[in-house]
């Protein structure tokens, strides 16, 4: 075996593999900033760029919601309508947290 | 509307920051109790346990990780850890390029660590201040700090106590996070045409979730919603 693999196979392959996710999760944080610094954002990109935090909320909330079925749906609709009616986050996540307690205790 | 300040740092932005992450501080709890008891599980050491968690810092990454975690390490090995890394993490390349305008004249070293604690979570909210007109990077931050440090916190606990936990299912708290980010979908909502990508978004992520196993989902549903919304003019 090479020295190299030596000590990959030693403890400290953790250590490495570790590294190895740390650095390419960096560069996957600080990419977006280094390209966008380089490149002239044009009305077009702006509004695609616009449309990202709701677009990443949908991709990511729908399919565990679809998931877990109506419970999840009844538990993510109370969550918004309290949060659009006070506008206050904290009383947003009780609702939607309580009404799936109360749904799955009753169920 | 007057034009928004240029961005700016301040300290007592730390202050607001951390006071506004609050929000997502049970689901950061769940998930990295989670992390942290299926790492002890899988026979990760506290180190490694705590390292990953310090870090590299992105929870769905964590999870698929201790899924094809060594006992000993190859060459091959690591780069497969890597690879996967970057398939589960690359959705963050899009929340950087969002943010490259607020961070414009910042310094190099506050940018970098500011970066480097960026989570979806931390982001939404950091976007939701900006939308709303703030501009001082100082609240990014200490949102990014304060979740960042309830995240390690939580690892430590979930490794020595997650078998303590109740069951989160009975106080609805599997779904937290998800909960958490339908609520940050209120204050972005600006009418039904701006929303047309989001729809597109969620459509793809469905497709893609039912055909693909993994996360690739959320970039593939976050890539269809900015497509279309550079199509919708």
């Amino acid at each position: 075996m090479t020295a190299a693999g030596t000590i990959i196979a030693s403890p400290w392959g953790s250590v490495l593999a570790i590294a190895g996710m740390v650095l390419v999760t960096f560069l996957c944080r600080i990419a977006g900033v280094v390209v966008m610094s380089r490149v002239r954002i044009t009305p077009r990109i702006e509004r695609g760029l616009r449309a990202l935090p709701g677009s990443i909320i949908l991709a990511t909330i729908l399919p565990v919601v679809m998931d877990n079925g109506l419970p999840a749906i009844a538990a993510l609709a109370a969550a918004i309508i309290a949060m659009a009616v006070t506008r206050i986050d904290v009383i947003g996540l009780l609702a939607g947290l309580g009404t799936l307690a109360v749904i799955r205790a009753l169920g | 509307m007057p034009p928004a300040p240029r961005p700016y740092f301040s300290s007592s932005g730390l202050r607001q920051g951390a006071r506004a992450a609050l929000p997502a501080f049970p689901g950061f709890i769940m998930f990295a109790l989670a992390f942290g008891t299926a790492a002890a599980q899988k026979g990760l050491s506290l180190g490694e346990t705590l390292g990953l968690s310090a870090f590299v810092y992105a929870g769905a990454s964590q999870m698929v990780g201790i899924e094809i975690w060594q006992k000993v390490w190859t060459p091959g090995t690591i780069l497969t850890i890597m690879t996967v890394t970057a398939v589960v993490n690359a959705r963050m390349i899009l929340l950087g390029a969002t943010l490259q305008p607020w961070l414009r004249d910042e310094p190099l070293a506050r940018s970098a660590l500011n970066l480097f604690l960026i989570t979806e979570a931390g982001w939404l909210v950091g976007t939701r201040y900006h939308n709303e007109g703030g501009r001082d990077v100082g609240v990014l931050l200490g949102c990014g700090l304060i979740l960042w440090l309830v995240w390690l916190v939580a690892t430590f606990t979930g490794y020595f106590a997650g078998a303590l936990v109740p069951e989160p299912r009975r106080f609805g708290l599997d779904l937290v996070m998800p909960v958490f980010f339908g609520v940050m979908l209120v204050p972005l909502w600006k009418g039904a045409k701006p929303a047309l990508p989001w729809l597109v978004a969620g459509l793809v992520s469905l497709v893609v979730h039912a055909l693909v196993p993994g996360y690739l989902f959320i970039i593939a549903g976050a890539l269809a919603g900015v497509a279309a919304g550079m199509l919708i003019e």
